[in-house]
């Protein structure tokens, strides 16, 4: 299985950090076969990276209407919500570069979405508490989906 | 008299930070004001920079943009290396040269195909292009990847390259490691030249400009990563100077500063630098802006994207060349020895002419920093031909108002903060 993860985000803009410093953490453990990628979310590279994959996860902070910093969901491919907006300094998002991979027929045959409630998006290095205590939850969860193809690869039905 | 105000939300597929707003009076008849409304990071980075060493300023200007970073790194080194008497010599200036290469097709394939042609080809975004035209656009994902290809190699990554050094380079590649870059670079010519011919298919709206223009130029070639100022009234003067000519002054509607040259209205950007220097162009450049209609200067800013794929064309041709007769420097960067002074450097960011000033002290600390990012430059000529359009336009419905405003901004590239993208328009018309 080819599988990749992406963190999107800035270390330098705080909470945006927190898909990097998933990707940090992910680096120190034994992962076979799987590639780690640092983002800023600029569209045409997520594409290079997932064209082709049987699985990318991507790991984002986001803003929602109603936060709870380090609160976080688990998406599929398809199922993005409109309502959860992109916190990073990309303010694309990945709904549209999924929507470009889709027209481009250069989407993962299986995509899943880390997205973290931001607390704090100022300048400045460092996660905010409740951020930094998702971190090593969210590393359990990716490495879960890396590992089993079956469980929760049935929770995204395509 | 009537009265009516609305607010109309639209948003476009870019990679892009910040928001802005456009604020369009109508009074009987007449467009009254048309304000850009844009926030402007590069203040705070001036006070960033205060008391930083001056090798730290490549490291935090190229921060400001993550389209454009090599531009900023690499008019910050100009200013450094004028304060401190240091050259560099041909063979580092030659690498400089083709980092920002890929900078400019990098920068210029995103815009043309992703952000500009939707708004020639009436698709409301990139996505939608690419549905119908799915070969095209991945023609213009080849072109930024090639361009990224050379920031990678060169630069040591694609965004905010940590490579470069006031100086010269950490490391230098070997002509080796530069070979299959070539060889990409050969494919995406032809990909440069498609991307010519079919921009310059695409209708665009009549609108002349009557502003003076301003670029930097190079005596021996098309100016990219240093040169003098000259502009088309016929001024022609060294970085240190711009200060004499261009000054930027606060507007009540903007936190963004707004500048003129001279008193007046100006434009920097891809038609200035075509319209002033389009014959140090390569041959293979000017034959494909000769194909494309092009004359030997463009004043129609909706052309603008025929330009930037002429440009587009030239990177590469120059990449090919300064690859082909690569020496490799060694060492990779020159001393540099700090002392108290005062340095001015420029350099033609993808959308304009991109100005630094540090005032340094002996020990290379930074007293005082100035930026003068072109969208801010431009941010006048931007109102004024919105001011235009919407006189012109006053018959269409808001929606297709706004659309033919967001195209007419998106004609400049902006990139204050790469803003622009969450453009909110309100029309008020009495």
């Amino acid at each position: 299985m080819k599988a990749a993860v992406i963190g999107v985000g800035n270390e330098f803009r705080r909470d945006d950090g927190v898909g990097p410093a998933v990707i940090a953490r992910l680096a120190q453990l034994d992962l076979p076969d799987v590639a780690l990628t640092v983002s800023d979310g600029e569209p045409s590279q997520l594409i290079d990276v997932w064209t082709d994959t049987d699985l990318t996860v991507v790991v984002d902070a986001v803003l929602s209407g109603h936060a709870q910093p380090g609160r976080v969901h688990r998406t599929c491919l398809g199922a993005l919500s409109d309502g959860v907006r992109a916190a990073s300094t990309h303010a694309v998002g990945i709904p549209e570069a999924v929507r470009l991979a889709d027209a481009l027929g250069r989407a993962p045959r299986r995509l899943v979405v880390y997205a973290v409630e931001a607390a704090d998006l100022g300048f400045g290095v460092g996660l905010s508490p409740p951020v930094a205590a998702s971190v090593e939850h969210v590393v359990r969860a990716v490495a879960m989906e890396l590992t089993s193809s079956g469980s929760y690869a049935a929770g995204c039905a395509q | 008299m009537t009265h009516r105000s609305r607010q109309l939300r639209v948003s476009s597929l870019a990679r892009v930070e910040g928001e802005g707003a456009l604020h369009v009076v109508v009074a009987d008849g007449h467009v009254e004001s048309a304000d850009l409304q844009i926030y402007e990071p590069p203040r705070f980075f001036e006070a960033f920079l205060r008391g930083r060493a001056f090798p730290e300023a490549v490291d935090i200007t190229s921060r400001i943009c993550g389209i454009c970073p090599v531009a900023y790194q690499t008019s910050a080194w100009n200013a450094m290396e004028d304060a401190f008497g240091v050259d560099v010599g041909a063979p580092i200036g030659a690498l400089r040269r083709l980092l920002y290469c890929g900078e400019w097709i990098s920068s210029h394939a995103l815009h043309v195909y992703l952000l500009h042609a939707p708004d020639f080809l009436g698709y409301p975004d990139a996505v939608a292009l690419a549905t119908d035209h799915r070969a095209i656009v991945e023609r213009g994902l080849a072109l930024k990847k090639a361009g990224n290809a050379i920031l990678e190699l060169v630069g040591g990554r694609a965004i905010h390259p940590v490579n470069p050094r006031v100086g010269g380079f950490h490391r230098a590649p070997t002509a080796r490691e530069l070979a299959p870059l070539a060889e990409q670079l050969r494919r995406a010519l032809d990909g440069a030249l498609a991307t010519v011919r079919w921009v310059a298919g695409f209708d665009c709206p009549d609108l002349e400009l009557d502003y003076d223009l301003l670029a930097a130029r190079a005596p021996d070639r098309y100016a990219i990563e240093n040169g003098r100022v000259v502009t088309e009234s016929g001024l022609d003067f060294p970085p240190s100077e711009f200060a004499d000519h261009v000054v930027e002054h606060q507007v009540p509607h903007s936190t963004a500063l707004h500048a003129t040259l001279d008193g007046r209205r100006y434009l920097t950007g891809p038609l200035a630098r075509y319209t002033l220097n389009s014959a140090q162009l390569s041959p293979l450049a000017r034959e494909a802006a000769a194909d494309a209609g092009l004359g030997p200067t463009c004043r129609n800013p909706y052309r603008s994207v025929v330009v930037r794929a002429v440009e587009i064309v030239y990177a590469i041709d120059e990449a090919l060349r300064i690859i082909g007769s690569y020496e490799r420097p060694d060492p990779p960067a020159v001393d540099v020895v700090a002392r108290s002074a005062v340095g001015h450097g420029v350099s033609e960011a993808p959308r304009g002419l991109l100005y630094h000033r540090y005032e340094l002290d002996a020990a290379g600390l930074i007293r005082e920093a100035t930026i003068v990012p072109p969208t801010s430059q431009n941010q006048a000529a931007i109102e004024h031909d919105l001011t235009r359009v919407v006189s012109a336009n006053l018959d269409l419905d808001d929606a297709a108002l706004t659309s033919l405003c967001e195209w007419t901004i998106r004609n400049y590239d902006p990139c204050i903060s790469c803003s622009t993208h969450f453009l909110e328009l309100s029309v008020e018309r009495r």
